[in-house]
């Protein structure tokens, strides 16, 4: 099984494909702290505009944290994308390329190769958020600095002591990783299926693009299956941005104010990830090997 | 020793049989060739021998274990190249060697890397990415993955496909070496019937999923079994005659020309028979090579 995972990573960090994702995400990152380096100010004005006149902020309100919570809003929707160009490619790539075979017909069984494979997809995944959060995190602290957390919700705001935050962006990468780990399973799932590499990569795509609409519509119809979707858990990393208070309204050092969100999230997640990566053994074991 | 044994094996993909009830036996040091137009189910019965393709019916066993519940046991002993060489672009010939050196229990030190690379020809090319590869480079890679562990059992499905005939030729040295030198069992698949001829000691003539002979190559071409062509000024009127008289067991069913299979001593008389007749003779050619048993067999079934 260690002999198939550093196989696999061998190719995937030796495939220039590889680094579209690492480049797109370094890309998008720098533009838009560049854009907030030099037009910020404008940009804090607009989101505090409704509270200016009941709310006095002190400090600087366009810190490291809040520029990563911006950052991260924006690409852990887009990021699965990239993720799935890869997992979605890990079987199905080889059945193209013909390759399969050779793999198939080493000493390993089917379950090793395909649990392998999925480790080391999983690897890749998460070494493209430890890139992520190395960019929209700790760059973000050194190019603007660090301060209490600002945010805005819907019909509240929310600040929290800038020695209370840096657990929660841990927090948040972590259920990150149960997000993006659900894509990986799904663009496996998808890969076991194809003998080509675009059908899954689409496929993988189509379906965040498709359960993220079901989870996001507010029909009554599809509320029934809303709690099941994973796109409805894959954003709640930011349950840990918000926090409990006191009968004073004092906001709760150290607090989360729904923890049981983010478990049932967890939970829901782990359980895709076991299915769609059982259902892929199931599949890879009983095909014949013909491309 | 028995190293290959497969028995009453079937493969259905819905209704077409593309194996059907096969069965054969491989001895250990033996260069078996695998014979069989395109489609004849070589290729599925090669999958099947590597568990790439799960047979319908039927069981096969490898070095005495069946491979269906002793698989990773029963590939640890086996290197096999399957159809294409393809291999991945992006990586180098030696590369490729050191990543599948990781995927066997045994130790494959550099030095056996390196002695790989020179026995298939690629040294001066091992750092060259395979995507700059011919198609002859990257088969002789391909066998060098194969021959990488040291396997007891070599599966080399059509191994000389895109090669240019000093590159078939050294592949053939290199079978016939690895069967003589070094002891190892090869099974060779081709539809070039001379490159089997010239490398087999053992032939297997599979045709649509079925097996039409097998034995050692100097039994099934009996030399006293010939195969005459004869040609003549009326083929209609020397056909008739043929069949009229004791010859007519000798005659094969072919599309064109009059063929028979005849023993050696009896071309003469086949000779003075057609002349007593009138048949106006312009030649008798007489051969016996595997081809020709090959197409006698076929045109026969079909």
């Amino acid at each position: 099984m260690k002999a198939i995972i550093s196989f696999e990573l061998y190719k995937i960090f030796r495939r220039p494909r590889t680094y579209i994702a690492f480049g797109a995400i370094a890309a998008l990152i720098i533009v838009i702290q560049f854009g907030l380096k030099v037009d910020g100010q404008s940009y804090a004005a607009f989101l505090m505009k409704d509270i200016n006149d009941t709310l006095t902020v002190d400090g600087k309100v366009l810190n490291g944290y809040l520029i990563c919570y911006i950052l991260l809003q924006l690409l852990l929707v887009h990021v699965p994308l990239l993720v799935a160009l890869i997992a979605a490619d890990m079987i199905s790539g080889e059945a193209n390329l013909g390759t399969l075979r050779l793999l198939f017909s080493t000493p390993f069984t089917r379950t090793q190769w395909v649990l392998g494979k999925f480790v080391a997809a999983s690897i890749y995944t998460i070494v493209l958020l430890i890139w992520l959060a190395f960019l929209a995190l700790f760059v973000s602290m050194w190019v603007f600095g660090t301060d209490d957390l600002f945010l805005m919700k819907s019909n509240y705001v929310v600040l929290i002591q800038q020695n209370d935050v840096l657990w929660r962006y841990v927090g948040a990468f972590v259920f990150a990783s149960f997000a993006l780990l659900t894509v990986t399973s799904l663009g496996f799932l998808m890969s076991s299926i194809a003998n080509n590499s675009i059908g899954p990569i689409v496929g993988t795509m189509s379906a965040i693009v498709f359960f993220t609409i079901l989870s996001t519509l507010n029909i009554p119809l599809f509320s029934v299956i809303k709690p099941y979707l994973f796109t409805t858990h894959m954003n709640n990393w930011k349950e840990f941005f918000d926090i409990q208070v006191n009968d004073n309204n004092e906001a709760i050092t150290g607090s989360i104010l729904n923890v049981a969100k983010i478990k049932t999230s967890l939970m829901v997640l782990s359980i895709h990830i076991v299915l769609f990566v059982a259902t892929a053994v199931y599949i890879t074991k009983k095909k014949d090997i013909l491309s | 020793m028995s190293v290959i044994q497969v028995n009453n094996v079937s493969k259905h993909f819905g209704a077409l049989k593309a194996v059907n009830g096969l069965s054969f036996e491989v001895q250990a040091g033996q260069v078996f060739g695998f014979l069989g137009q395109n489609g004849s189910g070589k290729s599925t019965t090669i999958r099947m021998l590597l568990s790439l393709i799960h047979p319908t019916s039927g069981s096969i066993e490898i070095f005495g274990h069946s491979i269906q519940s002793n698989r990773n046991k029963v590939l640890e002993e086996i290197g096999a190249i399957i159809e294409r060489p393809d291999l991945y672009p992006y990586l180098s010939a030696r590369e490729h060697l050191q990543l599948f050196s990781k995927l066997r229990s045994k130790k494959i030190t550099s030095s056996s890397i390196e002695d790989t690379l020179i026995k298939v020809g690629l040294q001066d090319r091992a750092k060259d990415k395979v995507q700059t590869f011919s198609l002859g480079m990257k088969q002789r890679l391909g066998i060098g993955i194969a021959l990488l562990h040291n396997p007891s059992l070599i599966i080399l499905d059509e191994p000389t496909n895109g090669l240019d005939p000093q590159g078939i030729s050294d592949i053939r040295n290199l079978i016939q070496h690895l069967a003589k030198e070094e002891g190892k069992t090869v099974l060779v698949s081709s539809h070039i019937l001379s490159e089997i001829e010239q490398m087999a000691s053992h032939i297997l003539i599979l045709h649509k999923g079925k097996k039409l002979a097998d034995g050692p190559i100097q039994t099934l071409l009996d030399p006293n079994k010939m195969i005459v062509h004869i040609t003549t000024t009326n083929d209609a009127q020397a056909l008739q005659v043929i069949l009229a008289g004791s010859f007519s067991n000798y005659l094969l069913k072919r599309a064109e020309g009059i063929y028979l299979s005849i023993p050696h001593f009896e071309i003469p008389l086949l000779n003075q028979f057609l002349i007593n007749a009138g048949v106006g003779l312009i030649n008798v050619e007489s051969r016996n090579s595997l081809e020709d048993y090959f197409l006698q067999l076929t045109s026969n079934t079909n």
